[in-house]
């Protein structure tokens, strides 16, 4: 790694004054993509902000029907979470489905999300499940967040601080795991509120997306077999060694049919 | 220039490892940070096997090399240094961590325990430990100690795992040797169960 | 047996393990020498290009950066090239042709990674950052990497048309081509198999260390062979002479064929050491693993078996295109010839084989050795024609590969293909595995798998292997730049323990073990007193290293023949002691005994009184220490049934190895859990080139697996519960017994996945790795 200066704030005020305060500033969260980034130099900052002090961006909460987790709450504590487990078991079993181990005791919800790495898990939930991200001064609309390959709706220097979930009736996510890497080569969340239904996709576009033609298909008829009759078409699917667009067009429907079957199964 | 710098590394050195010079200390020297080293204090605490260390860490270190090339405990393996093989694994806090994909600024005030850390104090090796042996587990036994790392782990969280289960928790470990099965039964015999 | 529970046949712990569990294992990057400076390589980053200058001017303004050194100052200081030690025959009779391969390039790169220039630092970061820095204009020239249309591509080394390093044949290609002109039915095939990565977890490493004082240097390496890399150094290379070298490997993580070479980073680094008068380390980064370890495998065949009425094989022939990389590295040229034609016989009795490849030049890694060497590809081959011809003959592929097995009386047997086996029983193996696998259940799973939308299938492998390569002379004759025997000394120890020296290096294969159980089990001298000494020149006389699964069938040989010397001279001076006629004393379990009076005395006594010599025969020189050459006679031929069962997800795609069998003949084991972990590590090798690993370049010559996210390799969740045992037909010519067992894993299991594969989809072929994807192109008809 080039040289940096490393900071550790321990509030947000703190951490945001850092990061105006430098020419070329890098939040650090769990470090899973930053660090191997940073060590193969395609990254140099000349500063990075570790987040791991500020303590308020860790745990999780519940509220009414919402379920708050700290950007910094590593996929692990996701995973183990009795909240979790109770209000949005889907999100839990998601969790349980990123990378191995030692990934998910060390990467951050926020990081991941903030990151929008196209085959990320978690943007899969995000874009399906009701959710809010909240930042330091403003907060936006899962469904809005995602932009792009790598981008965001964030804007420079702006910290997720946790994100917000709504509760589904009930939910299931199915993943086609790339055999190398573990991230999701097609990732597909279907959630039912209330007989409303929200699938959201990762690792088929170049960021994860609701998949509104399966939701109107779902809406009138929750059935495996309904997704049948929906048109992938793979027109800016990613496209790589591990999986062709048309292959992902193909493992979307598979997965969605297997998510629908395993939330009808309960 | 260059003189002067050595002799500092060298006095920090011997206050890090607590013994006479050790020559691990050229992964990083201080000559060559492009930017100054900033406003982070350099010369921390850490807590390694129980044991409070002194040692002087540059903003860019990782965990795997100030423990391999600052306080010599090479027991902690550097496989692929981008958070991909599982060599490097060690406990944080009691849960596995890439340590080469960890900045060792992060780890201040966390326990950190390595592979030289299991045994008791009159040397008796912990389950895992003996398990491996038992089993003939290792084989080149370079991803072994993350391998231990990983099973120790996974035992504390779950105490008695099914055998897949214990495949699951040790596939963040490559092992080129290829000697996955015996790493599976020597987790399963320290979990008292049968292999 | 002198110990049930440490001599041969004892699962003993392996000593080894406590360093390893307890993180003191020393490897090379362990090391550090006072004073020490650090190296990093300047690579090319194109697959071909020219180079036409190189500035070194800013790297040497980097803080920290000491010296700076190209090919250009390697080749003043007179190095040579690094060598290809086997020259290849071609079907004319002339010598293979060889492209100069210097260590550090100089006018030409000829592949991504290749190193043409190295800075020595203060720090291992300055020297990186150096290497950053260091400008280079290059002229980029066409790439060729595309092996099938390499001959037609352009030339890549100078006075090397057609890009071919050689044209070899093997075999009767008029017979064979009349015995199959005259088969009832011919089995054709068309083969890929695929270029692997060899990944070790410990990275390649090295450090040099020069005594200015002495003129003594000492290398530190990641070698499977030091010997043999002192050798090449100073023989070739011309780094120092041979007596002031010294090469050590200390725990070496992992080799699989990729540490066996000599390479340019280990020749760079010893002799910077000398020109910066500090030690140099360098340690490879994964990436440098990726691009400059030599690959494996690599081949592009055609194949076909002419069958006659009743399924009997007639003919074979074989046309292979071999990818050499874009250097000949130091076995590159043997693998696919004398260790793949020569395979081709397998476990028949197939008249009439004919093989010809063609090694080709291009602008890719080197390739060589890589687990099992020439060996998988030749059963990649015959055991995947073979399962193909039972499929389009409505064969049982368990029936007609025994109706052509070679029989246990045909022994010793003349293949068509130069080898000569000299024992084994194949139908044994076979029984064994279909008994495992339970073969009379699969219909009944096949449909139950139906029923689950998954698609059942399961495939056989009957393999040969030809281990501990040999006997010297022969291997010379046929171009081996060596002798392929192997050394070993016993020194009985004033107070009776053993200090043991062997030529073999134990990377992972337990040798500290297995070595002393031998050595306990001969002498009858306890099992921890016997210290096991390898990979360090300067304790051990010489050596050949550990490769070709020849480590117990030669090395342990050897000690089996050190330990009869030191019997024979030890029972002169028992006589002696007990003063008696030479011929009357006997050794058994540790005692020389002299049957008329029932006296006896140990081997410590004995050893004792070698050093003491108070009284002693007068025609004898004190000590009992004693070492022994052992040049096998012949291969030693392990043979065995793998059989895989799969189960294919039809929505996906995905394949799931179900069951996996090896029943393998070893001759005898010297420790099964040992053994048992070697099989288990083949196995997974072998899978993961059927269903995961691929190393593939784009069309420019860039590795597009250059990384473990990319490139994948098994884990642990990817591999079932492997079924493994094992049957015996002792190896005839060697004093053990044994044959060898560390690459069988990975020679049949590949053909057996990919036949598994193969049944379930109902289709002839496809190519390696059977990845989800292209399994689901074939599911919908592609």
């Amino acid at each position: 790694m080039y040289p940096f200066k490393y900071h550790r704030p321990t509030s947000l005020e703190e951490a945001a004054s850092l990061y105006n305060g430098s020419d070329d500033p890098v939040y650090l969260s769990g470090g899973m993509t930053l660090i191997p980034t940073m060590k193969q130099r395609l990254a140099a900052p000349a500063d990075v902000i570790d987040l791991s002090g500020i303590e308020s961006l860790t745990g999780i909460s519940v509220k009414g029907d919402k379920l708050t987790i700290g950007a910094f709450t590593t996929h692990a504590a996701v995973m183990a979470s009795a909240d979790v487990r109770k209000h949005i078991p889907v999100l839990a079993y998601l969790a349980a489905q990123i990378g191995d181990a030692q990934v998910r005791n060390r990467g951050t919800i926020g990081g991941s999300v903030a990151n929008s790495d196209p085959s990320a898990d978690y943007p899969a939930a995000i874009v399906s499940l009701g959710t809010t991200i909240h930042c330091q001064n403003r907060s936006i609309d899962g469904t809005e967040f995602f932009k792009d390959l790598f981008e965001t709706a964030l804007e420079p220097g702006e910290i997720i601080t946790s994100i917000e979930f709504s509760m589904p009736t009930r939910a299931a996510y199915r993943k086609f795991p790339n055999p190398a890497s573990r991230y999701a080569v097609v990732g597909v969340l279907v959630a039912d509120f209330g007989g409303s239904i929200r699938v959201g996709v990762t690792g088929a576009g170049p960021c994860a997306c609701r998949a509104s033609g399966m939701e109107k298909v779902l809406n009138d008829n929750l059935k495996p077999a309904a997704i049948d009759a929906v048109e992938v078409p793979d027109a800016g699917f990613n496209s790589d060694l591990h999986a062709s667009a048309e292959y992902r067009a193909h493992l979307v429907k598979v997965m969605a049919k297997r998510a629908v079957a395993a939330m009808l199964e309960g | 220039m260059s003189t002067r710098l050595s002799r500092r590394r060298f006095i920090k050195s011997v206050i890090a490892s607590g013994v006479a010079a050790s020559a691990t200390s050229g992964w990083y020297s201080a000559a060559q940070a492009n930017r100054p080293a900033g406003t982070t204090e350099r010369l921390i605490s850490l807590n390694i096997n129980g044991r409070t260390r002194r040692v002087d860490v540059l903003p860019q270190e990782t965990l795997a090399s100030t423990l391999r090339y600052k306080l010599g405990m090479t027991g902690t393996k550097i496989g692929c240094n981008r958070g991909e093989c599982g060599a490097c694994t060690v406990l944080i806090d009691d849960v596995t961590h890439y340590s080469c994909s960890m900045l060792t600024h992060s780890v201040r005030g966390r326990s950190v325990t390595t592979v030289e850390g299991l045994q008791a104090a009159d040397g008796t090796l912990h389950p895992i430990q003996q398990a491996f042996i038992d089993e003939l587990a290792p084989q080149c036994g370079y991803c072994t100690p993350g391998q231990i790392m990983a099973a120790v782990a996974l035992l504390k969280d779950n105490p008695k795992p099914t055998r897949d289960e214990v495949r699951v928790g040790l596939s963040g470990n490559l092992c080129r040797c290829g000697a996955y099965d015996h790493y599976l039964s020597a987790v399963l015999r320290a979990s008292g169960q049968s292999t | 047996m002198s110990n049930a529970d440490t001599g041969i046949g004892a699962s003993v712990k392996r000593r080894e393990d406590l360093r390893f569990i307890t993180g003191e294992g020393t490897y090379t990057d362990d090391l550090n020498q006072p004073g020490q400076t650090y190296a990093a390589f300047v690579r090319s980053p194109y697959a071909r290009a020219r180079i036409d200058a190189i500035d070194v001017s800013d790297a040497l303004n980097v803080d920290g950066v000491i010296m700076i050194l190209t090919g250009a100052d390697m080749a003043a200081d007179g190095l040579g090239d690094l060598p290809c030690g086997w020259m290849v025959k071609q079907k004319d009779g002339s010598d293979m042709v060889t492209a100069p391969h210097p260590p550090l390039a100089t006018e030409l790169v000829n592949y991504v990674g290749e190193p043409y220039a190295l800075v020595i630092a203060d720090s291992r970061h300055a020297a990186r950052q150096g290497a950053e820095a260091v400008m280079t204009d290059f002229h980029e020239l066409n790439p060729v990497v595309n092996l099938a249309s390499a001959a037609q591509s352009e030339q890549i080394h100078a006075g090397i048309p057609d890009n071919r390093a050689y044209d070899w044949e093997l075999g009767d290609k008029p017979a064979t081509e009349a015995a199959l002109a005259g088969a009832a039915h011919i089995t054709r095939l068309d083969l890929i198999n695929n270029r692997l990565i060899p990944n070790a977890m410990e990275p390649r490493a090295a450090l040099g260390v020069y005594e200015k004082g002495t003129g003594d240097y000492t290398l530190y390496t990641t070698s499977q062979n030091p010997h043999l890399e002192r050798l090449v150094l100073s023989a070739f290379v011309q780094v120092a002479p041979e007596h002031k070298l010294r090469v050590v490997a200390p725990d070496v993580g992992g080799g699989f064929g990729s540490k066996i070479f000599v390479y340019a980073e280990e020749t760079a680094v010893i002799w910077a050491a000398a020109k910066v008068g500090r030690p140099v380390k360098w340690v490879a980064d994964r990436s440098e693993s990726f691009l400059a370890d030599a690959h494996g495998r690599d081949h592009v065949t055609h194949v076909e078996l002419g069958l006659d009425q009743s399924g009997r094989f007639v003919g074979l022939k074989v046309q292979t295109t071999a990818n050499l990389g874009a250097y000949l590295s130091l076995f590159g040229s043997a693998v696919p010839t004398y260790l793949y034609g020569t395979l081709l016989a397998g476990q028949y009795r197939t008249p009439n084989i004919y093989v010809e490849v063609q090694g080709v030049y291009t602008n890719t890694s080197p390739v060589d050795a890589y687990r099992g060497a020439g060996r998988p590809e030749a059963t990649y081959v015959l055991e995947r024609v073979v399962e193909t011809a039972a499929r389009e003959l409505g064969r049982d592929p368990a029936d007609l590969r025994r109706m052509n097995m070679i029989q246990p009386g045909d022994f010793p047997y003349q293949t068509p293909v130069a080898l000569v086996y000299d024992i084994g029983d194949y139908e044994a193996s076979l029984d064994r595995a279909l008994e495992a696998i339970d073969y009379q259940g699969f219909p009944a799973r096949r449909i139950a798998s139906k029923d689950q939308g998954k698609r059942r299938g399961i495939g056989f492998a009957c393999y040969i292997e030809a281990c501990g390569l040999a006997p010297s002379q022969l291997a010379i004759q046929l171009g081996a730049g060596v002798g392929l025997y192997e050394s070993g000394e016993i020194r009985l120890n004033p107070t009776g323990n053993a200090t043991v020296f062997t030529g073999s290096h134990s990377h992972g294969q337990g040798h500290e073990t297995t070595f002393a159980q031998i050595v306990s089990d001969k002498l009858g001298i306890p099992f921890d007193d016997v210290e096991v000494v390898h990979g360090d020149t300067g304790r051990v006389e010489f050596g050949l290293g550990t490769y070709g699964s020849r480590s117990l069938a030669v090395g342990g040989s050897a000690l089996m023949m050190a330990g009869d010397k030191i019997i024979a001279k030890g029972r002169r001076i028992a006589a002696h002691l007990m003063q008696a006629s030479v011929d009357d004393v006997s050794f058994e379990d540790g005692k020389f005994l002299l049957a008329a009076s029932n006296q006896s005395v140990t081997i410590q006594e004995v050893a004792f009184a070698a050093y003491v010599p108070t009284s002693y025969p007068e025609d004898l020189e004190p000590g009992l220490s004693e070492k022994a050459f052992y040049d096998p006679k012949n291969f030693t031929y392990p043979a065995g049934t793998h059989i895989a069962e799969v189960e294919i997800d039809e929505a996906t795609g995905e394949v799931d190895l179900v069951a996996l069998v090896a029943v393998d003949d070893f001759g005898e084991i010297i420790n099964p859990m040992i053994v048992e972990g070697q099989v288990h590590g083949g196995l997974a090798q072998g899978v993961g080139q059927a269903l995961l690993e691929h190393g593939i370049y784009d069309e420019q010559g860039q590795l597009v697996t250059g990384s473990l996210m990319d490139y994948c390799m098994p884990r642990a969740d990817n591999l079932p519960d492997f079924i493994v045992d094992t049957t015996i037909t002792p190896c005839t010519h060697n004093p053990l017994g044994a044959k060898g067992c560390g690459e069988a894993g990975a020679i049949g299991s590949t053909a057996a996945v990919m036949n598994a594969v193969t049944d379930a989809l109902g289709v002839k072929d496809l190519s390696m790795p059977a990845t989800s994807e292209k399994v689901w192109r074939i599911l919908k008809g592609e």
